[in-house]
């Protein structure tokens, strides 16, 4: 059958155009004349090296690292340049200690990058709860958080963010809860306070090795279709101040001038008194003194009285007219209707 | 050249050997060594590098820090009908390893075993319980209404409503300790339930909407009735103090004339009451000089004092 092989090793030259590839033994015997280039000694050092690398390593000033031997725990080394054991024996995580940490809850972050409640169904959801009085209010927060302990933070809880997540919902749930719709929306710091006390006991049991620095408020509201009517009661407490005040300004305005008018009126009163009781002093004394002297020569004075009285007078009035006594019946002869001639031309 | 042929040969064994009987148990790990599917020896807490027959006995890793079971929300009546829709969750530990290798053999079990006895219990504890008290913590007093509405508050029994006589942590608890008997079989340890979200159903909502608004309107009707009253009271108040003024001011007045006319007329009379005659005599010459005037005509008779001696130069 050598026939065959040979037209087989023919066929096949013909058909793939080139030499046979190179067999197996051939590269075989290639690999075994193959040495490395300065022989073991470099082979020594490259594995230094692969060890060296990993027996190095350094912590930033943020973090702390944490060394395990075998999975156990063996120590925690500060910021700087450390020294373990190669890998495979030891290993070292790195927990950044002094970051704070921040978890948004009911927020969601626009395209301008502004914070503003969701409108999506899930975040919404988170924020929307209720109150003590069986309302639903809208309460969105941020949780500030550190890692003040590397060891619990890494092997007590299998999922520390999301523990934290429900833990810190759980726990405004429950401040929440014991809160009136009123006192959700006006009293955010209280329960910003009750809230993280709460969370910070949860995730202390839990040993989480988590601090919680602030959980700050958002803005509590209350859903969509419910806000116009609190904005109204807003208003109606707007209203009902300026309605207390502009009656106060009325009476502020009315009073003060009653009491100053009421002031004038007994004023004048007073003044009325004094003069009343001058003008009688006056009177009384200037009668007095004439009568001393009328009582010493009654009938002359009374007589030069009289007369002087006449002369002052009679210049002054207008139409005199003298009738004789013993004349009776002069009436139809006066014009008693005549317009009186006035005294100047008379005089005249 | 055999010998260190040799030499290579057992080292190279050796450390296959070691490579696989050799394993690291993690801080958060515990194992389970098998052989052949049955447990060899106790389970190993500890974390550390441990070893084992190799290919013979087998480890299997289960964690043992804090995990974590999320409940499927659903919706579930309260005791006072309302529908709700809950959210629970739970932290659990695997205690007792191998049991947990036993029954449930990976935590993807556990949390469908999880599934089917937590779920059951919050639905019980809840349907057993008023809404009021899946929702409130303490029977702290409420500040329900704004100020100013102290009348309605008195005069409504519903806030009894909001008293509670279990709480929200009471429940969680109870939850807790009707799952746990069930969890102990698997090696489960139940550290926790809590109830993350409560919310009312879509339905629920609407109408709890509307009744927040009618509250709310109430309100503001009462503030603005509120400040009418109170403007209407100090309007009448304004009144009040202006009538008082006046009048007081108008007393106060009189009695000051009052009291100097009659001081005037005491005066007048102990002086003129010497000489009634004369006084009259001077008082009224005053008088007709002050009411005659050019206006004033007048007709005299001879026989008066004045013209007397116009007809006769003797008098009488």
């Amino acid at each position: 059958m050598s026939w065959d092989w040979e037209k087989l090793k023919e066929q096949q030259e013909r058909r793939t155009g080139g030499p046979v590839p190179p067999q197996m033994d051939e590269l075989m015997q290639k690999f075994k004349n193959f040495r490395l280039p300065g022989g073991p000694l470099v082979l020594i050092l490259v594995v230094a090296i692969i060890l060296g690398t990993s027996m190095f390593y350094t912590v930033a000033v943020d973090e702390v690292g944490v060394v395990q031997r075998f999975g156990k725990y063996v120590r925690t080394t500060q910021p700087g340049l450390n020294f373990k054991l190669p890998a495979g024996i030891e290993t070292v995580t790195k927990v950044k200690v002094r970051r704070v940490y921040a978890e948004e809850f009911g927020l969601t972050t626009d395209d301008q990058g502004r914070v503003r409640f969701g409108a999506g169904d899930d975040s919404a959801s988170v924020s929307i709860m209720l109150t003590g009085d069986l309302n639903v209010a809208l309460v969105p927060w941020i949780v500030q958080y550190r890692i003040n302990d590397p060891y619990n933070y890494l092997f007590k809880v299998q999922d520390v963010r999301r523990l934290l997540q429900d833990m810190s919902e759980a726990s405004m749930r429950l401040v929440v809860g014991d809160r009136s719709i009123n006192e959700v929306i006006s009293k955010r710091e209280e329960i910003a306070v009750e809230a993280r006390e709460l969370l910070q006991a949860e995730l202390d049991e839990a040993e989480s090795g988590i601090n919680i620095v602030t959980i700050e408020m958002k803005r509590t509201n209350v859903p969509g279709p419910v806000q116009p009517s609190f904005n109204e009661v807003n208003q109606a407490g707007q209203e009902k101040e300026r309605m207390i005040y502009e009656a106060r300004e009325d009476y502020n305005k009315a009073i003060p001038a009653a009491r100053g008018e009421a002031e004038r009126m007994i004023r004048g009163a007073e003044g009325y008194a004094l003069e009343v009781v001058n003008q009688a002093k006056g009177e009384t004394v200037r009668f007095k003194a004439v009568y001393q002297e009328y009582a010493k020569a009654k009938d002359v004075t009374r007589r030069r009285i009289y007369l002087d009285t006449l002369e002052t007078l009679l210049p002054k009035l207008g139409h005199k007219y003298i009738l004789d006594a013993d004349q009776k019946n002069v009436l139809p002869l006066l014009n008693l209707g005549a317009k009186p001639v006035p005294l100047e031309e008379v005089t005249k | 050249m055999k010998t260190k042929g040799i030499i290579i040969a057992v080292i190279v064994v050796v450390g296959l050997f070691l490579f696989t009987a050799a394993y690291v148990v993690d801080e958060t790990e515990q194992v389970v060594v098998t052989q052949f599917g049955k447990v060899v020896g106790e389970p190993k807490t500890e974390p550390g590098l441990y070893f084992k027959l190799p290919v013979i006995q087998q480890a299997t890793y289960f964690p043992k820090n804090l995990l974590q079971w999320d409940g499927d929300p659903g919706q579930i009546p309260t005791l006072d009908k309302t529908y709700i829709w809950v959210d629970a969750f739970a932290r659990w530990k695997i205690i007792d390893p191998v049991k947990f290798f036993q029954t449930v053999n990976n935590v993807v079990g556990a949390q469908a075993r999880l599934d089917n006895i937590i779920d059951p219990a919050v639905r019980n504890l809840i349907t057993e319980n008023r809404l009021i008290e899946t929702v409130r913590r303490t029977n702290r007093r409420l500040d329900t209404f704004e100020v100013g509405l102290e009348e309605i508050q008195k005069n409504e029994p519903q806030v009894s409503v909001f008293m509670i006589t279990t709480g929200r942590e009471k429940i969680t608890e109870a939850i807790e300790t009707q799952a746990q008997p069930k969890l102990n079989q698997f090696g489960i340890e139940l550290v926790d339930v809590k109830l993350k979200r409560i919310n009312y159903v879509e339905e629920v909502r609407e109408s709890v909407y509307a009744r927040m608004i009618a509250e709310r309107k109430q309100i503001a009707e009462k503030f603005r009735s509120e400040g009418q009253g109170e403007a209407r009271k100090i309007l009448g108040q304004k009144e009040r103090d202006l009538k008082e003024i006046t009048s007081e001011a108008y007393r106060v007045a009189q009695e000051i004339k009052g009291k100097a006319d009659a001081e005037a007329t005491l005066l007048y009379a102990e002086a003129y009451g010497v000489d009634p005659d004369f006084y009259s005599f001077t008082k009224t010459l005053e008088t007709y000089s002050q009411a005659m005037d050019k206006n004033s005509s007048v007709v005299l008779s001879t026989d008066t004092e004045f013209f007397k001696y116009l007809k006769d130069y003797r008098a009488e």
